[in-house]
């Protein structure tokens, strides 16, 4: 169950909206922020909201690349595979995170502090190669400073360039 | 005036609101709604020769005018903001350091079309862009540029934005508005276009920021002052170019449109980094055939890369060296293009992975000549689908195949590719 508080800020965001439905991203990704991942009590919840049915939802949170229908851990790190960052080493960094972290990519670490997925283009491609940890984009990210750069977000300050 | 969209910029900071008007920004508005009727606005901006400028580079003033002026009804203007294709960031570029000239280019829209609500569609991972756009549109509204009777006209306008969850066909406009009213993202069939038929049923125009951005400066100076911006005749305006790959310094840069390939990269990028020498670019983005050498001097524009056989789309330069695979960075784009489909349509959902699985037997040595020929026949298959993924997608095949034929060759023969040590 989320929170009161949540539940009528995401009531007064589906209220503004020209119908309901279009808030639907919104209000998934509000309540995957609330239980770490898009659960199966989420989605009932999101239809409640919205006044969709579950399948309405699933069929949105089963499309998206950032709205997870399984666990993920504590920080979700993104690394571009796209051209432009293929064209500057992207897979030796993408392996070299996976190696550092222990896991193969797609997996989670056992600890849960960390999930490693690739992902389609950033849009930031003039710093490439380019990855996200949480919801920030870094740029001319290398074997040697990603993990500054992951540890600095996790800090809560640092940068977004190598 | 040589750069109108790009000469805001402050720089390592956002402009700021008192900054954009210092500079004449929403002086198009106010000029605008005080001495120009709608149907005079929109056709300034279709003389002035802009054409789209995300990828398909339709001519914009013409797509405003395809919603018919007498139809009742609500009627809608989407900022395509989801920009995803692999080696395009002018979007996030300039919304990071100037959302308003965007936030002016919709308003001057809107009046053009007869416009209440417009969106702005926000891809994930642009949430900074997001935020200067939030803040962009309450200081216009503050000021008096949105919301009900803007300038004591009969003329109101306000923009909402709408975010997405990350999925490269919410950038095709009929997905699009399939995603922002909450639905699965498949495409819709056309017709009926969105002019007529689109956001909630209603009549709608949806068009990239770079297009909208660019609204402004046309209508403070006019459609002759925007064609003559260009360097080769037949062209208009400026074009931001992002140039990434084996450049040394890549970069997001605002030229005239018919600049030549070869100058954008000596130019303005420093020319090829050290060891590199220039073999081959993808010109605008990942579903545009490769140019090589051959084209070091084309003029880069609409009509001049479409005559060498490959298309400007999004001015997303890609680089590549003479280290590059070809065989390698066609599969890479492909697996792209493959795992983004959304799976409506079985040409896309079945022949995409099926190309991938063809470029990788080739790539890994356990290619024959009778892969290419399928390949090449794929070309055809591929060309009829439900929207233009499955289309984009072959772009890179068809370069490849009509460049790099010996690569492919050498691949097969060798049993191995030859750019792995």
């Amino acid at each position: 169950m989320i929170p009161e508080i949540l539940e009528s800020e995401l009531k007064e965001r589906i209220a503004h909206a020209i119908t309901p439905r279009e808030a639907a991203v919104d209000v998934m990704k509000a309540l995957q922020r609330h239980y770490g991942w898009l659960t199966d009590e989420a989605v009932t919840e999101a239809a409640e909201l919205l006044g969709l049915s579950t399948l309405q939802v699933e069929e949105l949170a089963t499309f998206y690349e950032m709205i997870y229908r399984r666990p993920v851990g504590k920080n979700v790190i993104h690394v571009c595979d796209s051209i432009s960052c293929w064209a500057l080493e992207g897979e030796t960094l993408l392996a070299c995170i996976a190696e550092h972290l222990g896991i193969k990519v797609g997996e989670t670490t056992e600890d849960g502090s960390f999930t490693l997925l690739p992902c389609c283009c950033l849009g930031n491609c003039i710093e490439a190669p380019v990855m996200m940890i949480g919801d920030r984009v870094c740029g001319r990210v290398t074997p040697e400073n990603a993990f500054s750069l992951i540890a600095e977000y996790l800090n809560g300050g640092g940068s977004t360039h190598g | 005036m040589a750069n109108p969209l790009l000469r805001h910029n402050r720089p390592g900071r956002v402009v700021t609101f008192e900054e954009y008007r210092s500079g004449g920004g929403f002086n198009a508005v106010v000029n605008g709604l005080r001495e120009m009727t709608p149907d005079q606005l929109q056709q300034v901006v279709i003389d002035s020769g802009l054409r789209g400028r995300g990828g398909a580079g339709f001519p914009t003033g013409r797509k405003w005018s395809f919603v018919p002026r007498d139809l009742p009804g609500e009627r809608w203007l989407i900022c395509n903001c989801d920009e995803m294709e692999p080696g395009t960031c002018k979007d996030r570029f300039l919304l990071e350091s100037n959302p308003y000239s965007l936030v002016e280019g919709i308003i001057l829209a809107c009046y053009a079309i007869g416009v209440r609500h417009a969106f702005i569609f926000i891809r994930r991972g642009y949430e900074q862009a997001a935020d200067n756009l939030r803040r962009a549109v309450d200081e216009a509204k503050a000021a008096g540029f949105l919301g009900e009777k803007i300038l004591n006209s009969g003329f109101s306008c306000d923009i909402e934005l709408h975010l997405s969850a990350g999925r490269y066909i919410c950038g095709e406009e009929t997905a699009l508005m399939n995603a922002l009213e909450g639905r699965r993202a498949n495409p819709r069939a056309k017709p009926p276009f969105p002019a007529v038929k689109g956001l909630w049923g209603g009549p709608t125009v949806v068009n990239n920021v770079e297009s909208l951005a660019n609204i402004p400066d046309i209508i403070l100076n006019g459609a002759d002052w925007f064609k003559s911006l260009a360097r080769i005749p037949g062209a208009a305006g400026t074009k931001l170019f992002c140039v990434s790959g084996h450049v040394s310094q890549p970069a997001c840069v605002e030229l005239p449109l018919g600049v030549p390939l070869g100058e954008v990269i000596e130019g303005s990028c420093g020319g090829m980094r050290p060891g590199s020498r220039f073999k081959s670019c993808l010109p605008g983005g990942a579903s545009t055939p490769y140019l090589t050498a051959e084209h070091w001097e084309l003029p880069l524009d609409f009509d001049t890369v479409a005559a060498a056989g490959s298309r400007l789309g999004t001015g997303g330069i890609v680089v590549f060296d003479q280290n590059t695979c070809m065989v390698a960075a066609t599969l890479n784009l492909v697996r792209f293009y493959a795992r983004e489909s959304c799976g409506w349509c079985t040409p896309c959902r079945e022949g995409l992975p099926y190309v991938v699985h063809l470029l990788e037997k080739i790539e890994s040595g356990d290619g024959s000549n009778e892969h290419i020929a399928v390949l090449r026949e794929h070309l055809k298959y591929l060309n009829y689908a439900f929207c233009a993924l499955a289309p984009g997608a072959m772009g890179p095949v068809e370069g490849l195949l009509r460049h790099f034929e010996d690569e492919l060759q050498e691949h097969i023969s060798t049993g191995r590719c030859p750019f792995k040590s």
